[in-house]
């Protein structure tokens, strides 16, 4: 069986469709970060108390909130948790904002839901099934972490695509991931779902992803530019892409399978990542193909709109 | 050929056996069993509690200091050197120490007492109104700052064995500075783990030289408004049910934390519960010298007061001289009394300690989860597989057949290293199998495409593999960067996260390029010359 057996799309002459396409996307998670549910960020950075409570029958969220307000724990954001087929579990995230978790005392906020619970909460039976806690300290660490480890792996693959390729590569390859990185946090926080420390392995992971799609173009692109000099890059960059496309679509749709059969069926507390994962995953290809292919170009385009040599970015030879 | 493809395939076939035992070792009690036996679940999986503390180093270097501004009292005492006063006056710079009032007529006696030997962890400063500055030198504190950490680690490593935990960990958490890491499986009580870890329980007896009061002014008042130097007034109760008083104790203590040999929890005659405790042969002895100098039947008759963690829990008029025993009485319940021998048996921590994170995890939850991660690889490996042979036929089962191995050594060395599997390292082990894939769907597109420019059935496999190998290489070293980045930064269920999908690559890397070649080459071997590959 074979899905493609010779494309011949122009992609370089839609360039400008998907300048459109990245830029509504971006622009509207930028705008939701800045201005609407700016980036929810989980119990892991902001800091707080987040107790997950599971009841013995369907729980009642308003008198869980009744329970609480009659304990005097006012500020209880009370949520109940759902599996990604929108069937509502018999259980509940309780979360007390930070102020309940100093680095002092740790516990005062799970023992004030727990026996606020016992105390006023009449309607069933519940066990507390996780409890997190996270200290302002910790908070900090934990954000400052996060942030060093993307710009590290950034960071890193740049100077990997440099040595491998040449810096232009590089810097197209970073400038795509980028772009899906954004993409992806601005999807977390236009449907307003947290970003947790798992989320951010999930981001780093479809860094290397994205990155590794970009790479196959690349390696492509190197290697025709290689054995025809004479054509231009533009042609050049159309037929690797048009050549690499089959091998694109069936290892991005056999990711995105197990990563859907990760959302469907790996529970709600993997929400978030496999959430990330299936955004990540559909940007990643498209941006392999949409955003760093083209840069490529556009920077040849300018070196010579400048008057300089033209040289193409062929890169060491291939060798291993 | 023929016989390089034995050898290839007899290779093979031995890492595979080798990665199977990884997984099981040798079955015993069923095979779930030989399979939880060699692979370690993480805390989110097996339920249990995840604590990162930050201990006050702080703490530790004030103490040493402290204990410097009383050697160095007496010391300048004995160069003859009166009328100086040695302090700490900034409490953010606990490793200063101030000299003032040095006569000027002994300033060169004073000097030669702070550049002794005895102080040569300290920076001497002169400053322009005649004090001296001693600042504990940089390495000093280091070392102190390391040590403490290290006190505390076997501290709390000791109170928590006794609590019976199975397999605890606690090390240094690398990520922040002068923190621990505690995991306790199984344990989805944190309230009671935090009190027994917190207590510092720094235990002391002290001379009482002035009080009960009320309040603190009456305290002072007492005292003229001063207090004196070698004293200090310290809250408490002092009796079971008493209200909070107040007590001028000696600073000094008669014996205190490492003095202490041995306590267990008892009741007195009352029937309340009591904490029974013995000295070492050596403070038992000092004990024995000041408790006889003031009984209540000699010239000076004295009490003396039970510190813990600075709070005065039993005041007590001496009867007769003790030597190496005596018991606490103080309003313990049964558990406080329990625990509190517990921890003194186990040493003090050396400062105190705060709690940056806190997360348990519940058993129920744990289940749930590997039983939903295991559904969800299941379901993402049977769709993937069915998928291959679908498309590439032949070829399929061949990407297939180097799937199963994959996994096979991704477990095989998770097994073999210990490393832990954790929630979102099932993640991981689900993603590795898409990725994975993608291996063989580059190279499986390349022998496609040569066989389309016609190439011979043999020639393709050859040209295919050569091609794809240079991808292969790059797209996986960016994957292992960022697998690398993950397990530096991150930690618990990330770090697994990062383990497996590492592994996974590497394995893949073997998978992929060597095992499949061996299959097409076999293939390859009994077609006949020119038959077409089904791929």
């Amino acid at each position: 069986m074979e899905l493609f057996r010779t494309t011949n799309i122009d992609w370089l002459g839609k360039k400008w469709y998907f300048l459109g396409f990245s830029l509504i996307f971006s622009v509207l998670g930028v705008l939701s970060i800045l201005f609407w549910h700016h980036i929810p960020l989980g119990v892991d950075f902001k800091g707080g108390t987040q107790v997950r409570v599971a009841f013995d029958q369907a729980p009642n969220e308003d008198h869980i909130r009744q329970a609480m307000d009659r304990a005097g724990v006012h500020d209880a954001r009370i949520q109940r948790v759902s599996d990604p087929s929108g069937h509502a579990a018999n259980k509940v995230i309780i979360a007390l904002p930070e102020s309940t978790a100093t680095d002092q005392s740790h516990d005062a906020g799970r023992q004030s839901v727990e026996s606020a619970l016992s105390a006023n909460y009449h309607d069933s039976g519940f066990t507390v099934e996780q409890v997190e806690i996270v200290g302002p300290t910790a908070g900090k660490q934990l954000q400052k972490q996060a942030w060093l480890a993307t710009l590290y792996s950034l960071i890193g693959m740049l100077i990997y695509l440099w040595f491998r390729f040449e810096l232009i590569y590089g810097v197209a390859a970073v400038v795509a991931v980028f772009h899906d990185t954004l993409i992806t946090v601005g999807a977390f926080s236009l449907t307003n779902q947290e970003i947790t420390l798992t989320v951010i392995a999930a981001i780093l992971t479809l860094i290397g992803y994205s990155m590794n799609d970009t790479i196959v173009v690349f390696d492509r692109i190197r290697e025709n530019l290689a054995l025809s000099r004479r054509e231009s890059l533009h042609d050049v960059v159309n037929r690797s892409i048009n050549q690499t496309l089959s091998r694109t679509v069936i290892s991005s749709g056999l990711t995105f399978l197990t990563v859907l059969s990760l959302y469907l069926f790996g529970g709600e507390v993997l929400h978030g990542f496999s959430f990330a994962l299936v955004v990540g995953i559909l940007i990643g290809t498209y941006s392999s193909i949409a955003v760093a292919a083209p840069m490529l170009v556009a920077y040849q385009d300018w070196r010579v709109s400048k008057g300089k040599t033209v040289t193409l970015p062929a890169g060491k030879r291939a060798k291993v | 050929m023929g016989k390089n493809l034995a050898g290839k395939s007899a290779f093979i076939v031995a890492v595979l056996v080798i990665f199977c035992f990884g997984i099981v070792g040798i079955p015993h009690g069923g095979l779930t069993q030989s399979i939880k036996d060699r692979i370690h679940l993480g805390l989110d999986l097996k339920g249990g509690t995840h604590l990162v503390l930050e201990v006050h180093v702080a703490e530790a270097i004030a103490s040493a200091t402290d204990r410097d501004v009383a050697r160095l009292e007496a010391d300048l005492q004995k160069a003859g050197v009166a009328g100086a006063t040695v302090g700490k006056t900034d409490p953010s710079r606990p490793q200063t120490i101030i000299v003032s009032g040095i006569p000027a007529a002994k300033l060169s006696d004073a000097r030669g007492v702070l550049q002794g030997s005895d102080y040569a962890n300290y920076d001497v400063a002169a400053t322009a109104d005649g004090n001296s500055t001693l600042t504990m030198k940089l390495g000093a504190v280091r070392d102190l700052e390391t040590r403490t950490l290290d006190t505390s680690i076997e501290t709390i490593r000791e109170r928590i064995d006794k609590l019976g935990v199975s397999e605890p960990v606690i090390q240094k958490y690398g990520l922040g500075e002068n923190q621990i890491l505690v995991e306790l499986p199984g344990v989805d009580d944190p309230a009671r783990v935090e009190e027994i870890i917190q207590s510092t329980a720094k235990l002391s007896i002290h001379a009482v030289t002035g009080g009960p009061y009320e309040t603190d002014q009456a305290a002072l008042q007492a005292n003229n408004g001063v207090i004196p130097p070698d004293s200090m007034l310290v809250h408490g109760t002092g009796s079971a049910g008493a209200p909070d008083q107040i007590w001028l104790l000696k600073r000094v203590s008669e014996v205190e934390g490492t003095d202490f040999r041995d306590a267990q929890p008892g009741q007195d005659q009352n029937g309340r519960p009591n904490i029974r405790f013995n000295l070492t042969t050596d403070a038992g002895n000092r004990f024995y010298n000041y408790t006889q100098a003031h009984t209540a039947s000699s010239a000076t008759p004295g009490s003396m007061a039970i510190v813990l963690d600075n709070k005065v829990r039993e005041v007590a008029g001496i009867q007769s001289a003790i030597r190496d025993s005596g018991e606490i009485t103080g309003a313990f319940t049964q558990q406080q009394a329990n625990d509190l021998s517990l921890m003194l048996r186990t040493g003090a921590l050396p400062a105190s300690i705060s709690y940056l994170e806190t997360r348990t995890v519940g058993p129920s939850l744990g289940a749930a989860s590997i039983h939903q991660g295991i559904i969800a690889a299941i379901a993402g490996m049977l769709a993937v597989m069915v998928f291959m042979l679908i498309y590439y036929r032949g070829a399929g089962i061949n990407a297939d057949l180097a799937l199963i191995l994959n996994l096979v050594i991704l477990l095989g060395f998770m097994g073999y290293t210990g490393s832990t599997l954790t929630l979102p390292g099932i993640a991981g082990v689900i993603l590795t199998i898409g990725m994975g894939v993608d291996s063989n769907v580059l190279i499986f597109e390349r022998i496609r495409e040569e066989l389309r420019a016609g190439k011979t059935a043999a020639a393709a496999v050859q040209q295919g593999f050569a091609h794809a190998w240079v991808t292969i290489i790059d797209t996986h070293v960016t994957t292992i960067v960022s697998a690398m980045i993950l397990f530096l930064f991150g930690s618990g269920p990330v770090r697994g996260f990062a383990i497996t999908l590492a592994f996974g690559l590497f394995a893949n890397l073997f998978t992929a390029v060597l095992v499949s070649r061996v299959i097409f080459d076999a293939i390859l071997q009994k077609k006949e010359r020119g038959a077409a590959l089904s791929i």
